[in-house]
């Protein structure tokens, strides 16, 4: 086949919905747009433990810290499952590695704010984990097989995120004044980051268009921001708090909320590296993969020990 | 192997492979990085299995695995649209017809 012939099979696939595999002929674009998106995906579950892994050993009882730690474990598991993906493009693992660090490849911005208080475990499986859940659902169909699969898997294990994270919103909100206060105060800061989260209005998402074509993005930003708007305004009214946006409105003719506009120059400046956090995220990110440095060594050096004993036996 | 180059090398990749319950065939769940097989199986456990997916884990390096040429699939399993007679839907027969 020629190369035109290949893009010809490749579109023919797109427009009949099916699956792309590994080792199918692809457009470099395509490739280098999915190594992005699953890299930029996998870093986010990765540095998303963090923010939360601040709070196993504060969790205010022994039910909360099992679940706290296995849901931080799920967000490692997560990570794999998306580098692996990744790595079925040609990337190696230590390359994606070396590319966060650098801050060549991003990690989602909404994890470059603190978690100042316990309500925060709560607000960000509430909304954090709920927003992810919105991105995430329609990726189950995305075009690339490897990336699909694993995005099925995570969102099977994500559900428990999110209604772990309201129950501590329930509990708080039901809880003393000061409790309910903390809850709030949490819904407060988390509330405008996590509309942030589908990314910058359609308008200024340039790549829209061609993502939807290979399937790597199913809706676009602003249908997802709406339809995380409708459900969650009922959620809040359920736990009794109240989300602050004086513009937040139903309104009849469209059948969705009117909402406000998020603080996108917020938005634009933490992805440039100046949010509260980014360099704290980093830093510890670098740490760990220097001090594990002499871990995957040994593990190396003790594997090609026992294979050499195990020749010399045979011999 | 020089120092520095050791330092470059990557854990292998390993492709995981588990049987959900007694009586189901092993079934492809992804992969990881693994030192060696022992760890291949520990951390598939950790990666794979955290919710009861599985009684039985297979690792295999990912390099031992050979693979067809997506580009051969109409050579390979063109041959076998045209052999429709393999289906038991195929023949027609009369509908009073039972236990068949």
């Amino acid at each position: 086949m020629t190369v035109h012939s290949f893009q010809e099979h490749f579109d023919e696939k797109m427009d009949k919905d099916q699956a792309i595999e590994a080792k199918d002929w692809m457009p470099d674009d395509y490739r280098k747009t999915l190594i992005r998106q699953i890299a930029q995906h996998a870093h986010s579950e990765i540095v998303g433990m963090l923010p939360e892994g601040n709070w196993i050993t504060r969790a205010p009882n022994l039910r909360r810290k099992a679940i706290l730690l296995a849901k931080v474990q799920d967000e490692a598991g997560h990570g794999l499952y998306l580098y692996s993906a990744a790595e079925s493009l040609g990337i190696s693992r230590d390359d994606m590695m070396e590319q966060l660090h650098s801050g060549k490849q991003k990690y989602s911005s909404i994890f470059n704010y603190p978690t100042i208080s316990w309500a925060d475990m709560g607000a960000v499986g509430w909304l954090v984990d709920g927003a992810a859940i919105m991105n995430q659902v329609p990726l189950c169909r995305t075009s690339y097989g490897p990336y699909a699969r694993a995005m099925v898997r995570i969102c099977k294990e994500e559900s428990f995120h999110q209604r772990q994270g309201y129950e501590i919103m329930l509990t708080l909100a039901n809880g003393t004044e000061m409790q309910k206060k903390m809850a709030q105060d949490s819904l407060n800061r988390w509330w405008w980051p996590s509309l942030m989260m589908f990314g910058p209005p359609d308008a200024d998402s340039p790549h829209t268009e061609q993502s939807m074509r290979w399937r790597i993005k199913r809706f676009t930003n602003d249908e997802l921001r709406q339809r995380f708007v409708d459900v969650t305004v009922e959620q809040a009214r359920i736990l009794g708090l109240t989300i602050l946006d004086k513009d937040l409105k139903w309104n009849e003719a469209t059948g969705h909320y009117d909402f406000g506009t998020p603080d996108w120059n917020e938005f634009y400046n933490i992805l440039k590296g100046n949010g509260p956090c980014n360099k704290e995220r980093l830093d510890v990110r670098r740490k760990a993969w220097e001090e594990g440095q002499w871990v995957r060594e040994a593990a190396l050096a003790y594997s090609d020990k026992r294979r050499q004993r195990k020749e010399k036996k045979a011999a | 192997m020089s120092q520095k180059a050791d330092s470059k090398r990557e854990w292998p990749l390993w492709e995981v492979f588990i049987r959900s319950k007694a009586g189901l065939d092993h079934k492809h769940a992804g992969s990881l990085h693994a030192a060696d097989a022992d760890m291949a199986i520990e951390n598939a456990r950790d990666v794979y299995t955290r919710r009861m997916e599985g009684i039985s884990i297979w690792v295999v390096e990912s390099k031992y695995i050979h693979a067809s040429d997506p580009g051969d699939a109409e050579i390979l399993y063109e041959p076998a649209n045209d052999k429709i007679y393999r289906h038991p839907t195929f023949y027609n027969l009369p509908d009073e017809l039972t236990h068949m």
